[in-house]
């Protein structure tokens, strides 16, 4: 039961190629799509069920990017090593400042993690010798998975499609094991979850460790399958957009962040026809959002759905009542 | 280097009065509404932006001005009323989200109005520098500092000496209770938003002609402001403006003595610095003293 939403979303994301063979769309904006969802699911671990804010999440994404994209132009590594390079450093980066910035609330924290998001692009900017500046590093070579070459729009959209299952069903599990439940105790009041005997401040480094390590997995995959990285892609408007993923979906609900993510990709190459318009109707859409629908899409439109069910469902007992008089 | 020092320092005290400026506009929002209003860079952009467009078509400069900061301090009421108000009551992250794509909605129609371009103000009183000591000096530095101090105190004798600064106060205290004691807290929240929008235009014009302004020109000047009010203790007016001084001389140090590409790295390295050690701000408890 639990994993029927998981299911569901595995036909879906299978059934798509198949539907629309040599899409365009199919394959290169769900690709897009797909890495989003990772970095949205992981990030709803830290905000949607721990009550934490971080402004500066796409630091770790371009962590695992660069990683992935300086190991294998600058030193030949194979692909899959950068990539398990990539997630030791942002894992580890993650764990050095998760304790500090942990500590801190509300604005406070905002500030620190957009502080620490900024800090991380304007090094991919500086770092020139290592990074390529503001131009970027191009020519990251495909990768190479036991053998296999991982080429063209439908097989990358297969890997990112298993990568983000893969994601989605760690996530499921988390929330629902003991750190899932630690996880919402610090989030309804991080002191009765002290009192409760929950170690809070190793809940919360664990849960930001784990978002950053999703964050840098979907970086990996991001840097092989563009082959070319550039600092403008983890800046701090994607951090910003990462974090409206989430709360557009709908917090503290995995597949929440996930809708939230593909309604936002969707939504890009929607405004895109708007050129000039698209910074408009894009501010005024997140404003409306939060405004009309504050509990976000995914759960606002699913209390809706419960609603007309129990609407119903209360209907036929009745019914059920009668017939049994 | 003693020269340099000193130079560093005037410019540091030039781009620190600016970020005081929006920083005191961080906390006045704050302390009327407890959100942090992320347009609030955009109120400096659109400042800026509308000065130079009217000066351009001949208008004088003081008039230019005076229409640029009512026309921003009119957007800031609108902000208010359309955005934040209907949005009463909604979590941190919410309202973060809501003035975010304020900003982002600003930014669209400044790029509509005024396109990609890099625009500048010519200077109010020329642009002959003044030596002082071994130090340079534009003489529009001049009209930001003067312009700082008087703004800076004049929110201070408002906040502290009128009665309608001190009911603004009352609210950021506690809310409920200053309804009670017959201070219309709407009013009040929207004293705050269009007093922070114009003092965000007024600091646009002023540093227009310095800095060039674009329509993203707000995006990095409203972090730094917020990086002022948090190093300050947010909410704590005097506190933003202490953060904004201390963090414009050290963006200038750093710029001057390690490397101007990292200046923003090292104004933000400071921010989390202070958070470390002092998690409410160097000036928060202080609020808290208050009461």
């Amino acid at each position: 039961m639990r994993l029927v939403g998981f299911y569901i979303f595995a036909a879906i994301a299978a059934l798509l190629p198949v539907l629309f063979p040599n899409n365009y769309f199919v394959t290169v904006v769900g690709a897009s799509a797909g890495l989003h969802v990772i970095l949205a699911v992981g990030l709803n671990l830290l905000i949607g069920y721990t009550g934490q804010i971080s402004l500066g999440h796409a630091a770790f994404f371009g962590m695992g990017a660069y990683a992935s994209a300086i190991m294998t132009t600058r030193f030949g590594w194979p692909g899959w090593l950068a990539m398990v390079a990539g997630l030791l450093v942002a894992g580890s980066i993650a764990w050095l400042f998760a304790r500090p910035i942990l500590r801190l609330r509300g604005h406070y924290l905002a500030m620190a993690t957009l502080g620490f998001g900024i800090i991380i692009h304007v090094i991919m900017v500086q770092a020139m010798q290592w990074t390529g500046g503001p131009d970027g590093l191009a020519g990251i070579p495909p990768l190479n998975l036991l053998g296999w070459t991982i080429e063209g729009d439908e097989q990358w959209y297969g890997v990112i499609a298993a990568a983000m299952l893969l994601t989605i069903w760690l996530s499921l599990n988390i929330v629902d094991s003991r750190m899932g439940r630690a996880l919402r105790a610090v989030r309804g009041s991080e002191f009765a979850a002290q009192m409760m005997g929950i170690d809070t401040a190793s809940a919360k480094t664990q849960v930001f460790v784990i978002s950053a390590l999703f964050a840098a997995f979907a970086g990996s995959l991001f840097a092989h399958q563009q082959a070319f990285v550039s600092p403008d892609s983890f800046n701090l408007m994607i951090s910003v957009e990462l974090v409206t993923m989430v709360v557009l979906g709908g917090m503290a609900s995995t597949f929440g962040a996930a809708c939230g993510a593909i309604a936002l990709t969707l939504l890009h190459q929607g405004l895109v026809v708007f050129e000039d318009y698209e910074m408009l109707i894009h501010g005024a859409l997140l404003m409306a959002v939060m405004i009309f629908m504050p509990q976000g899409l995914f759960v606002g439109l699913s209390q809706v759905a419960r609603r007309v069910w129990t609407h119903f469902r209360g209907r036929s007992t009745q019914c059920a009542e009668s017939i049994g008089k | 280097m003693p020269e340099q020092l000193f130079q560093f320092l005037v410019t540091g005290v030039t781009v620190g009065s600016l970020y005081a400026l929006v920083g005191l506009g961080f906390a006045l929002i704050y302390n009327a509404s407890d959100v942090v209003n992320f347009a609030q860079g955009e109120f400096v952009m659109l400042g800026a932006m509308t000065a130079i467009s009217l000066v351009a078509a001949g208008w004088p400069l003081v008039l230019a001005a005076a229409v640029a900061t009512l026309l921003t301090l009119l957007v800031g009421l609108l902000l208010e009323r359309f955005a934040i108000e209907p949005a009463w009551g909604a979590s941190v992250v919410a309202t973060i989200i809501i003035t975010i794509g304020a900003a982002i909605f600003l930014r669209g129609v400044a790029l509509l109005l005024w396109g990609k371009d890099f625009h500048a103000l010519p200077p109010f009183s020329g642009d002959t520098p003044i030596h002082w000591g071994s130090a340079t000096l534009l003489p529009q530095s001049l009209w930001v500092l003067g312009g700082a101090v008087l703004l800076v105190t004049w929110v201070h004798l408002f906040l502290n000496h009128t009665l309608m600064g001190k009911a603004l106060l009352a609210c950021s205290f506690n809310r409920a209770a200053a309804q009670l004691v017959g201070i219309n807290v709407k009013v009040m929240l929207r004293l705050a938003y269009g007093l922070s929008a114009g003092l965000g235009a007024i600091a646009g014009i002023l540093i227009a002609p310095i800095t060039f302004s674009s329509y993203e020109a707000g995006v990095m000047l409203g972090l730094k402001g917020f990086s002022a009010a948090i190093i300050g203790g947010i909410g704590n007016p005097m506190g933003a403006v202490a953060g904004g001084l201390l963090l414009g001389v050290l963006e200038a140090l750093g710029a001057g003595f390690i490397s101007s590409g990292y200046k923003d790295a090292i104004a933000f390295l400071f921010v989390l610095m202070v958070l470390f050690f002092e998690p409410t701000g160097l000036f928060g408890h202080k609020v808290a003293e208050r009461v």
